[in-house]
Order: structure tokens, then sequence, then C-alpha cells
């Protein structure tokens, strides 16, 4: 259930001879980059429906996840409950339904403040020569502890699973993969001769940062942001399914197959249908960071 | 039997927009040692008749139809594996940028060597001999250094001629240098020109040389091919070209670069000639003339009538309606 | 050098004195200074208000370095520098406000030097508002629309992006950005070597008509010779991050004094087969300027080089009236 995200640096092969070609402004660019990139689409869309799924979940799931039934415990998938019961009786499909909104939101939630905190951080190491060193040594620091590794020791300062804790553990976990991404982009960007004819034309150095720096780093960290949205979403799992994450109160596609770890062999379906809606989420949000790097590649990034 | 024709040459690029004619419908040849300069700006297709000569354009996007004759064998009948014999053997070429074409792993030394061995069967210690030979031609002091230092370890002028040196290492026939000095000092262009100058006259290689500058031109070359959107606009022999453009763009360019020694000839010019407007879209179809729209002296018939090469004095052809003949000869 | 009298009171619009700008190098673990490229080596000039002063040489003389110290893009190792007899070379960048009014760069490549998600309005009107020179949106926009006009565009391009150009509009958009907060100082950096010939002519003129409409004084860093001929008032040579020669215009293409500079001169292929020029090849190469040669910079090239020349080095003398030379056997 490893997905790795992939790496960031393969450039899309030119299709035509560059330098004679100059493009023609293109109207709708949002559908023909669409078109142009089918993973996206496929991502988009497969996204799209669970999001559906965790928003109207109370309507599609028929029963109340957290409804025990001690007289039908493990049963296999019937019609009342699609994807069968577990040990304590609740309907795993009312449970994977409502751990598509667990999963989501983390995913997102972390996404967002890993990229916000990790942009100020990289920012400010790309920008203020002394406070480089300190900040990226801290960063080197935070990733040599295995991510996973360093949310479990959070989990259990914080003592006590909570959504907002589980997204703050990870979101701290994420952060030095943003700090660094920002960082080499910032000091990429800030070498360009556009960027000294600014510092010449006398814009402050907010100013520098807010119209040359920030719009030209924004492509490749939205990128990051997906491949950090799915990595945040197994980690959830992982927390959740080892018990360091959300108590079974909270369904999550993790604490559901934690349930159903002991009788994994006998009754498959308890662990199965969570893993596949895992997935199928985590496969969603890399093809659409797939098609999304494919789009801002910078190859191709001239056609905007 | 000239050493390279090429004849009704057509390279054409699939793009978003249609078909772009980078070189549309071109024509010459190359003698044994002769010197022949292709001059134009940038996107006049100079540099893809080059390539489509050693069919190094990638095909696609890129189209290539017309007749490319090495001595008298039509190129597009060799196979892939005749044609990688061909280049680097029979004909070289150096580009302006000798870091893409040395591989930064490997010394100076072996890359020569491997090309000699590779295209004429030498073995190994031969092959470094050659290596060393050349490297003594190109004038890099202490070869027997030099050969088996990587590329980085060069200055740029060093580099260009280690290059040079590659080229020649298989006693090229023809030797197509593509802007081989432009990104190098005027004292190291110098120094370039006279080796590319005196390796002509010791080994009889013939040298297609393309260049936007036409000071180099008139340094180096015997004849002269000026080329506009992907057409040769006018062609004839270094002096007459010179003493005579016959065509306004070629006038128009001459006009338009400072020369050197105004002060001491005491022709300071206030202002430069400017050629107006741009180079057209080729990816438009046009009628007529392609230099018609930028052209001080088009007239009706420019914008209909395509005017053709036709050839205005002894060996001197011009693409231009209103190009003086021959007459205008007599003034010199 | 030309200096007025009463110089005390009358001073040079921009005056460089001993400019020195190294680079330092670092190596090893703890990546302490183990050298330092010596870019430029104490340079002086100035520029009066209106004129053009060229800075030629060849690649790594340095005269890059110069332009961006002038520029106060890069700080100064030491040296001073004026502009209208105040100093600025001292000045934290976020003092530099007043100044930068005064002074634009224009670089050689203008593809990389605006950026591509900018329109023209954006890219020109920039100095505009980090100035808070104009500050209504209409106005701008009038005051845009002006300046392309004096850069030969049309207004209407004021929505387009830089990619939709091509790049001898580039570099007039440039311009224009260059002049939008009414500077009377101009660095332009290798600016038309990048364009084609038939370009190249419409920059500089355009660079020569707004010197002459608006007083302008440039600083034209070139390698280009014959440009530097056509459009200069006076020209320093420079080599291994020093002058080695620097005069009026006239002067310096008439009657070259240092050996540098003729063969410089003489290597410049000249678009005319019936002019063979005779020629004055340089051995070898430039020297490192991380470990610059002793005495005179030049003396490994030079055809007249002398022992004197790797002990003593010659210092930026008067030669000729208006033409100052560092040789020791100047003529």
């Amino acid at each position: 259930m490893t997905s790795a995200p992939p790496e960031q640096e393969s450039y899309v092969v030119a299709r035509a001879m560059p330098a004679i070609i100059s493009a023609p402004p293109k109207r709708n660019a949002m559908m023909r980059t669409l078109r142009r990139h089918p993973t996206m689409w496929l991502g988009g869309t497969l996204l799209a429906l669970v999001a559906i799924m965790a928003i109207f979940a109370p309507i599609i799931s028929t029963s109340d996840p957290s409804a025990m039934n001690p007289a039908v415990r493990v049963q296999p998938p019937s019609a009342e409950a699609w994807f069968g019961t577990d040990m304590l009786g609740r309907d795993i499909f009312a449970r994977s339904v409502y751990g598509a909104r667990v999963s989501l939101i983390v995913g997102i939630g972390v996404a967002l403040f890993a990229t916000i905190v990790g942009m100020i951080i990289g920012l400010t190491a790309g920008f203020v020569r002394w406070a480089d060193g300190i900040i990226m040594r801290i960063m080197d620091g935070m990733m040599s502890i295995p991510a996973i590794l360093l949310a479990i020791a959070l989990m259990t300062l914080m003592r006590g699973g909570s959504v907002m804790n589980v997204i703050l553990a990870i979101t701290i976990a994420e952060i030095p993969r943003v700090a660094r991404l920002t960082r080499s982009a910032v000091l990429s960007v800030r070498e360009l001769t556009y960027v000294e004819a600014a510092v010449a034309c006398g814009t402050s150095k907010l100013g520098i940062i807010r119209l040359h720096i920030l719009p030209n780093t924004v492509a490749p960290i939205t990128v990051q942001a997906t491949y950090i949205c799915a990595s945040a979403m197994i980690t959830e799992a992982i927390l959740s399914f080892i018990g360091a994450g959300l108590p079974t109160s909270i369904p999550s596609w993790g604490n559901i197959m934690a349930e159903g770890r002991a009788l994994w062999q006998v009754k498959p379906n308890i662990v199965f249908f969570p893993a596949i809606f895992l997935s199928v989420t985590v496969l969603a949000v890399n093809l659409l960071g797939d098609g999304l790097r494919d789009a801002v590649d910078p190859r191709l990034a001239k056609r905007v | 039997m000239k050493l390279l024709e090429v004849r009704d040459l057509q390279v054409h690029f699939e793009t978003d927009k249609g078909v772009n004619r980078a070189v549309d419908g071109l024509s010459f040849s190359i003698d044994t040692g002769e010197a022949l300069a292709i001059v134009g700006e940038s996107g006049c297709g100079k540099s893809v008749t080059s390539m489509s000569v050693l069919r190094l354009l990638p095909t696609p996007p890129g189209k290539i139809a017309g007749d490319i004759r090495f001595r008298g064998e039509d190129l597009s009948t060799k196979s892939e594996r005749e044609m990688r014999r061909l280049r680097g053997g029979e004909i070289s070429m150096i580009f302006q940028e000798p870091m893409s074409s040395l591989n930064p792993v490997y010394t100076i030394g072996r890359q020569i060597s491997e090309a000699v061995r590779l295209h004429t069967g030498a073995n190994t210690r031969a092959a470094r001999k050659r290596a060393i030979e050349v490297l003594i031609l190109v004038g890099i002091p202490s070869p027997e250094k030099r050969v088996d230092e990587y590329p980085h370890r060069l200055s740029g002028g060093m580099r260009q001629r280690a290059m040079i040196a590659m080229a020649l290492a298989c006693n090229p026939a023809l030797l197509i240098a593509d802007e081989p000095t432009t990104a190098l000092d005027v004292t190291i262009q110098a120094q370039i020109l006279d080796l590319l100058r005196d390796l002509r006259k010791r080994t009889n290689t013939a040298i297609l040389l393309i260049t936007h500058d036409l000071g180099v031109v008139a340094e180096f070359a015997e004849r002269v091919m000026v080329m506009y959107a992907g057409r040769k606009v006018e062609e004839a022999n270094v002096a007459d070209l010179f003493a005579h453009p016959r065509h306004p763009y070629t006038q128009g360019l001459m006009d338009a670069v400072p020369k050197l020694g105004q002060v001491r000839s005491g022709k300071m010019s206030k202002a430069l000639a400017e050629i107006p407007g741009r180079v057209p879209d080729l990816t438009q179809a046009f009628e007529g003339c392609v230099f018609a729209p930028r052209c001080p002296r088009a007239e009706d018939v420019c914008t209909h009538l395509d005017p053709g090469l036709e050839e205005k004095a002894d060996g001197h052809f011009a693409a231009c309606h209103f190009a003086p003949k021959e007459a205008a000869r007599d003034k010199a | 050098m030309t200096k007025p009298e009463g110089s005390e009171t009358s001073h040079p619009l921009v005056e460089l004195r001993d400019l020195v700008k190294y680079f330092p190098i670092h190596g090893g673990l703890l990546g302490r200074q183990v050298g330092a490229v010596k870019a430029v080596d104490g340079v002086s000039f100035e520029v009066n208000a209106g004129e053009t002063l060229s800075l030629v040489g060849e690649s790594g003389c340095g005269k890059s370095t110069v332009g961006r110290c002038v520029a106060r893009l890069l700080d100064l190792t030491s040296g001073e520098l004026r502009l209208d007899g105040e100093r600025i070379d001292g000045l934290p960048q976020s003092n530099l406000k007043p100044f930068r009014k005064r002074l634009n760069i224009v670089f050689q490549d203008p593809f990389s030097s605006l950026n591509p998600r900018m329109n023209v309005e954006a890219l020109i009107s920039e100095p505009l508002r980090s100035h808070g020179i104009v500050p209504g949106r209409a106005e701008r926009r009038a005051r845009v629309a002006q300046l392309l006009d004096t850069v030969g565009l049309s207004a209407d391009i004021m929505d387009r992006m830089p990619h939709q150009f091509s790049g001898g509009q580039r570099q007039r958009i440039c311009i224009a950005r260059a002049l939008s907060s009414e500077p009377d100082f101009i660095v332009c950096d290798e600016a038309v070597s990048a364009l084609d010939v038939s370009v190249q002519a419409q920059i500089i003129n355009l660079l020569m008509r707004l010197q002459a409409d608006l007083g302008l004084a440039i600083l034209f860093i070139s390698h280009d010779l014959a440009v530097v001929e056509h459009l200069s008032d006076r020209v320093a040579v420079m080599y291994l991050g020093r002058i080695m020669e620097i005069a009026d215009r006239d002067q310096l293409f008439a009657a070259p004094a240092h050996p540098y500079t003729k063969a410089l001169l003489s290597a410049v292929p000249l678009p005319d087969p019936s002019v063979r020029q005779k020629r004055v090849i340089l051995k070898g190469e430039v020297p490192s300027p991380i470990d610059p040669p002793s005495g005179c910079p030049f003396r490994t090239r030079c055809p007249i080089a002398n022992d004197i020349c790797a002990q003593i080095r010659p210092e930026l003398v008067e030669h000729t009236p208006g033409q100052s030379v560092a040789c020791h056997f100047p003529g």
C-alpha cells in the first residue's frame, strides 16, 4: 500500500522544434490542458466521486456508522450490509463511506497547512542569507527521521486522537519537503535576469517576492501539494491502523482495517473494502498530481 | 562532379499552427576544396539546411524532401548506418558551442581516437597517434599532455580547436561549420578563422560556413549564399557580392552593420540603415516575393509574382525583379 | 580623461574611483575562503551628463561586473561610486531607492529579462509603481502608452504577454521599462549583442535617438568594437579587470596607443573583402583572474612586452590629451 510520489524531475520531451514556433494566444487554456493530459481528467473525476461520497455520506450510507449490533457481528457482505459487518456488528459500508471524510480532510488539510508553512520557511531561507543555513539544517534534521515515525512521536506527545491533532502531526512531518522545494525554486528564480531588473527598477524585497518569485514557484509547489495530500492520507491510515491515530468512534479507513486485522484470513472483507477505497483515492490524487506536473512542466509552461 | 549537390531542398515542420516551411526550394552545390558561406539572420533556415544534409534533423516533426547528393550519390537512399559512417568521416561538422559536441566524461584524446577507429578501423595506438597529430594540426600547445585532458579543463578557444581537431581527424572532404566562432572573443575568433583558412589550404577540405556575421564571410568565404525566410535570395562570389549586392535584403544587411574604421575613413554615419518590419511567419502561405513586405523597392509585381533566382551577372544570382543586371557591373 | 576646470564645483554625473570587485572562492570542508576571482581590480572613470562611455573587452575582462557594480546590483569590494557628487557605494539596498529612480540597466538577453507572467503594461510600469511616481491606473496606462511610443511600439500591445514578441520588440520593452522613471543614466550591458543584425541596427538607432532627445548618459558595455565606434563619445578598453586605455572615441579608433587595443581592433573581421588589414594575432589566451600575472596583466600575450612589464604595473596615465594608457611603451 505504499505509493511513492513519482519523480519530480522528469521532463516531457519537446513535441516540436521549439525555437521556430511561437505559440499563439490560447483561448480556453483550461480545456486544452485537460485534453492534453488525460491523467488529470481521470484523477480529477475519481477524486470528485470520492468527495461527493464524503459530502453526502449521511445520504449514501443507510445506517449509522457507529451503531453497534452484536447480533450481526462479522457478517459477510449482504443486501443489508453491502460490505458486511465488523466484530462489533457495525456496517462496514457506512464506516467506509464516512472514512472518506477523514481521509479527505486530513489529506487536504495537511497539504494546505504544510504548503503554507513550508513556503514561508522556504522563502525565508531562500531570501535571508544568514537564516538559510540554520533553517535548512533544521529541515535536514527533520527529514532524517522517517515522516511516519515523526508523526507517531508527535501523536504520542499530543495525547489524544482528534482529526486536528492528526493533521498537525502529519503537517509537521511534511513541512521540510515543501520548505526545501520552495527554497530551491526561490534560489533558481532569483538568479534570473528579470529579478535583477526588478532590483534595478527599485522594487522592494517584498515586491520582488510577490511579483516575481511567488508566481514562479506556485506551479511546482502545487504539484508537490498533491503528492503531500496523497502521502498524508496514507500516513493517517497507518497512524489509525496502529492505534496512534483516530479512535474507532471516528471511522477512518485505517482504523476500520485495524479492526479487521485479527480476522483477516477468515473475513477478508473487513480489510479489503476500506483498503480499496484508500488505494483508489490515493491513486486519484497522484494521477491528478502527475497531470498537473505535465501541465506545468517548464517546457510547456511557456504556452500558458 | 560537385562534391555536394543539393537540389530543391524542402524542410518542413509540423507545428500547432500549421506547416512551417523552414527551407523552401533551396539548391546549391560545393566543389572540392571550396569555401561556401551561408549568411542570414536567425530563423532563415541556414542551420536547418546543414542539419538536413547530414540527416540530423529529428523527423518527425521535420520533413525533408529534395535531392541531396554527395559525390554523386543520393544521400536519401542511404541507411542510417551508412549515414553514421559518412558523418564524422567524409563529412564532419563543428558547432557554435563546443561543449555540446564534446562528451564531458571522456578525454579529448579518447574522443578523437574513437572517431578515428570507427571510421578508419585503425588500432588503438595508431588512433591515438592520429589524435595527437590533429591536435598539433589545430595548434593546441603541448598536445601530448592535452590529449589526456577532459574537455572542461580547456578554455573556450581550446575547446573549439579540439572540436575542429575531432572533425578533421578522419580527413573529411567536407567540413560544415555552423557559427564556429560566434561564441568566441574577437581575438580568439581571429585565431580560429586563421586556423580554418590554413587547414583548408593544406588539406583541401571544402568548408560550408554558416554564419550571421558579414565580417566573417568577407574574410573567409569564396562564394556566398544569402538566405532569407527559407530561400536563397542571392548568390555570388564574395568580392562581387560585397562590391555589388543586388538583392535589397543583402544591401539592407550590409548597411545595417556598423563598420569598424568609420573614424579613420571619415565616413561616420549618423544612423544605421534599418530593415523595417520583421521576418515573415513561415507557417503562413504567401504570394510573390518573400521580402516584398519589408522591401524599399517593392512594387505591385512583387506582391504577386515570385521573382525566382536569376543570373544577373556572371555567376551572380539574385531573386529580385528589380536587381540591376550586368550593366551595373561596369561602374566598378 | 577630460576633467573640466574647477572640478570642485561641477562634478560628473557618475564617478567611479578605484572600483575593486573580488568574488570569494570558498573551498574545503569548512567552506573557508581559499581565494578570490579578481573580476575588477581598480577601475576608475566618470560619465558626464548626456555622454556615452563604452566599456569594451573580451569575455571575462570584468566589464559586465563593472556595469553591475555601477548599477549597485553587486556590492563593491572597495572603491567609491558617486552619483552627482553624492557617494552611494556604501548605501544599503533599502536606502538606494532615490538613486534607482535616476539609473537603470538594460541587459543582454531580452528573453530572460522580462518576467513571462507579466503583461507589457505591468512590465513597463514596474518602476512607476515601485517609486510611486504615477499613482492612478489610468494615468499609468497613459504613461506606458507614451513610453511605448518613445521606443517605437504601438500602444495597443499593452495587454500582451512577452512571449508574443520577437527579440527586438522585447528589447524595446526593456528599454521602455528602463526609461519609465525618467532616469538620467542607463547602463546597457551588451544590450544589442543578442539581436540579429537588422534588429540590432534598429535598437542602436533607438538608443542614439533617445540619448539625443532625453539627454541620457549611457554606460555602454559591449564586445563589438564596430558598434562601440558607431555610438560612443568615449571608450574604455578593459583587460583582466583593469582599464588598459581610455580615450575619446576618435582618438582611440584612429590612433590606439595600447598594444591590446591595437590587437583587438585588428582582430575584427571587416565586412569588405577588398580590405585586408594587417592583423596582430594574439598568442594564447586570457590568464585566469584568480591568479593574474605580475606587473602588467597583458604582458603574457603582449607582442612588445619586456622585462619591466613583469615587474612594474603600468598606471593609467595621460598619453595625449583625452587619451590615457596603461602601458610602459604606448604609441
